[in-house]
C-alpha cells in the first residue's frame, strides 16, 4: 500500500468512516450547510444515558468549590461593591485529571460496543490521558499520537509528563516532530490498526462534556436555589465550551458564556523554531481563534465543536497571568493544579471585578498538575529558552519573547475579541468559493452557526 | 548492544523535508518529520543500527535504536523566586500583614 502524504490523505475519508463507525456525509445538506443537531443525535445516547455511561467509569460529579479567598482578593482590586463570588468545578478529580475524561468516555465505550479492539488518538494534552485511562478501564488497547519535539530532539515538559501519564495508563505512545502532519501518521495507524478514531471533535466526544455543563446548573441550583450569572470556559479546540454550554442549554441555565484563551497572537502554531517559546501547549489563541472561525479543519469532516454557536464573549488573558493565578489558587485556597486550565479563572477573575458582590462566575474546570505540567517548571522552561520573565504590568507581554508576570493582582486584565469579526469570517469560510445563490437554509445554517440573525449574515455576505 | 527483548525507543524520519506538506513555514519544512516509539526489540541491534520492536499495542514498528530501557526525566524544573513571590504577595493582600 502507498504510504506517502499524498496517498494517505487521498484515502482519508474511508479511513476515517470505518474508523468512526459514522457516516457523516448523511448529515450534509444541499448548498452549504449540515444538520448539526442530527448529527449530534447520531451518538444515539440520551444526556441521561451519557451520564449512566461516564458513572460506570466513575468520571463527573466533580465538586464545585467556592474560591472564597480569591474572591475576596478580587474584591480588593475592584471598585466598592463590585466582585463576584467565584467558584471553579474541580475537573481535576476525574479519575484521568481532567475534564477530558467526559470527552473520551463514550468515544471508548462506544468503540467497545462496536467490537473495536483498540482506540486511536492525537493529541499532545489531556485528552490522551483521558482516552488511554478509559481505555484501561474498557481493556482496549490504545495509541496516542502527539507532536512533542522540536526539530533538536527538545520536547515541552508538559506534553512529555502527557506522555508519561499515557504510557502509565497503557498506552502505546506515537511522539512526532512539530508539523500538522501528524493527521497522516494518525491515519495511517488507523488503518493498520483498524482501532476507533477516538478523535476530540465526533459527536461523542461532545456529547460526553454536556455532562459538564448540566452538573454546574444542577450543583448550584440545589446548594443556591438559583442559576450562575456566567460560566467561564478555556477555549482551545471549541469543544470544552461547545459541550459545556449545551449541558447548561439542556439544563435551562441562562448563565453567560465566556470563552477564554491565553494570547499567543504572533506565534506560529507550525513553527519548529516557536514551538517551546511557547508556555502554554493548549488553551490559547493558536487553536483557539482558527477552530472559532473554522471548525471543520479537524479530523473528522464535520467537528462538533463549534463554540461560535455558543459564546457570548471572548476573552484573552497573558501567559504571566495565567502562572500567576495559578499560583495564587494554591497559596490562597490550597488547590495546586495544572496552568492550562487555569486560563478560565485568570479571566474569571477579572471578569468578577466588573460584577456585582452577590452575583456568581463559574470556572467550569481544574487540571492535574505534576512534573513538567506545573508552573515552576514551565517557568523554567520559558527561562532556559531565552523567554525574560519579569514582574511587570501584563499588558506589556510579547508572546515567545518575554513572560510579564503582574506586578499587582490588579494588573490582571482581559482584552475582548471582536467576537463580530470572526463571525464574519466564519461566514466567509462557511461561504468559501460556493458559488451558487445562497437557499434559506443556507442563511439559517449561518445564523445557527454565528449565533446571530439573518440581518447580520445578509450583511456579512453583502459585504464578501 | 541491546538484546532481543529489551525495552527501547526507536526513531525513524517520516517524511523527509521534499515530501512535507506545502502550507508549513519554512523553518520547519527545513526539517524532516521523525518519529519515536518504544518496544519490545526482536532481535539483538546495536544502538544507531535499524531495528524492529513490538510495542505495547502489539504493533511491529521500524527504526534506528537510540535509547535502551528510556526513562523519563522531566521534573520540577529550576527554582523561580518569582513564585514564591507571588504567593507572599497575594497572601499579604488577602490575609494583611504577619503582625
Amino acid at each position: 500500500m502507498d504510504n506517502s502524504y499524498d496517498a494517505i490523505m487521498a484515502r482519508k475519508n474511508e479511513i476515517i468512516k470505518s474508523a468512526v463507525g459514522m457516516d457523516f456525509d448523511r448529515f450534509e445538506k444541499p448548498g452549504i450547510g449540515f444538520d448539526y443537531e442530527a448529527m449530534m443525535a447520531a451518538t444515539g445516547y440520551t444526556l441521561d444515558e451519557i451520564r449512566r455511561v461516564q458513572s460506570m467509569f466513575s468520571i463527573g460529579n466533580t465538586p464545585l468549590i467556592e474560591l472564597k479567598n480569591l474572591t475576596e482578593l478580587a474584591r480588593k482590586c475592584a471598585p466598592e461593591g463590585k466582585g463576584a463570588r467565584i467558584f471553579i468545578k474541580d475537573e481535576a478529580s476525574n479519575p484521568s485529571g481532567s475534564f477530558k475524561a467526559r470527552r473520551a468516555c463514550t468515544s471508548v465505550y462506544q468503540a467497545k460496543k462496536l467490537g473495536y479492539k483498540g482506540v486511536v488518538t492525537a493529541t499532545s494534552g489531556n485528552y490522551g490521558a483521558a482516552v488511554a485511562c478509559c481505555a484501561a478501564m474498557a481493556g482496549l488497547k490504545c495509541i496516542v499520537v502527539q507532536e512533542c519535539y522540536d526539530s533538536k530532539g527538545i520536547g515541552q515538559p508538559e506534553i512529555i509528563e502527557k506522555a508519561r501519564k499515557c504510557e502509565a495508563l497503557g498506552a502505546e505512545v506515537v511522539q512526532l516532530s512539530v508539523g500538522p502532519e501528524l493527521f497522516s501518521t494518525v491515519l495511517q495507524l488507523l488503518e493498520e490498526t483498524g482501532y476507533f478514531n477516538a478523535s476530540l471533535y465526533t459527536p461523542f466526544g461532545i456529547a460526553g462534556v454536556e455532562t459538564l455543563g448540566y452538573e454546574i446548573a444542577e450543583q448550584f441550583r440545589a446548594r443556591f436555589s438559583k442559576d450562575p450569572d456566567v460560566v467561564v470556559c478555556t477555549n482551545a479546540g471549541g469543544g470544552n465550551l461547545t459541550g459545556t454550554a449545551r449541558g447548561l442549554r439542556k439544563a435551562g441555565c441562562k448563565a453567560k458564556v465566556v470563552a477564554a484563551s491565553v494570547n499567543l497572537s504572533g506565534l506560529h502554531m507550525a513553527s519548529d523554531s516557536q514551538f517551546n517559546k511557547k508556555s502554554f501547549t493548549t488553551g490559547h489563541t493558536g487553536f483557539g481563534v482558527p477552530y472559532s472561525v473554522n471548525p471543520d479543519h479537524s479530523d473528522v469532516p464535520r467537528s462538533a465543536a463549534r463554540p461560535l454557536r455558543y459564546m457570548d464573549r471572548y476573552v484573552t488573558v497573558t501567559q504571566g497571568s495565567v502562572f500567576y493565578i495559578t499560583e495564587c489558587l494554591a497559596s490562597l485556597e490550597g488547590l495546586e493544579k495544572g496552568p492550562a486550565g487555569n486560563t478560565s479563572l485568570a479571566a474569571a477573575f477579572r471578569l468578577a471585578q466588573d460584577m456585582d458582590r452577590e452575583q456568581c462566575i463559574v470556572v467550569q474546570e481544574t487540571e492535574y498538575t505534576g512534573a513538567g505540567k506545573h508552573i515552576n517548571p514551565q517557568l523554567s522552561f520559558a527561562r532556559q529558552n531565552g523567554i525574560d520573565i519579569h514582574f511587570g504590568d501584563p499588558k506589556d507581554e510579547i508572546p515567545g519573547k518575554n513572560i510579564i508576570l503582574p506586578a499587582h493582582p490588579s494588573l490582571i486584565q482581559v482584552t475582548d475579541l471582536d467576537l463580530d469579526h470572526m463571525r464574519r469570517s466564519r461566514i466567509k469560510r462557511a461561504v468559501g468559493t460556493h458559488k451558487d445563490e445562497l437557499t434559506e437554509d443556507d442563511i439559517r445554517f449561518l445564523v445557527e452557526e454565528t449565533n446571530t440573525n439573518e440581518e447580520f449574515v445578509l450583511n456579512a455576505i453583502a459585504s464578501l | 548492544m541491546a538484546k532481543k527483548g529489551d525495552w527501547v525507543q526507536i526513531h525513524n524520519i517520516v517524511l523527509p523535508p521534499e515530501e512535507r506538506s506545502g502550507s508549513l513555514p519554512e523553518d520547519t519544512k527545513a526539517n524532516p518529520l521523525e518519529m519515536w516509539v518504544k518496544g519490545y526489540l526482536v532481535n539483538d541491534a546495536e544502538i544507531g543500527e535499524e531495528a524492529e520492536v513490538i510495542t505495547r499495542t502489539g504493533r511491529h514498528a521500524k527504526g534506528v535504536v537510540v535509547k535502551v530501557d528510556p526513562y523519563f526525566e522531566h521534573n520540577f524544573g529550576f527554582f523561580i523566586p518569582e513564585v514564591l513571590e507571588i504567593g507572599n504577595t497575594v497572601r499579604k493582600i488577602t490575609f494583611g500583614g504577619e503582625d
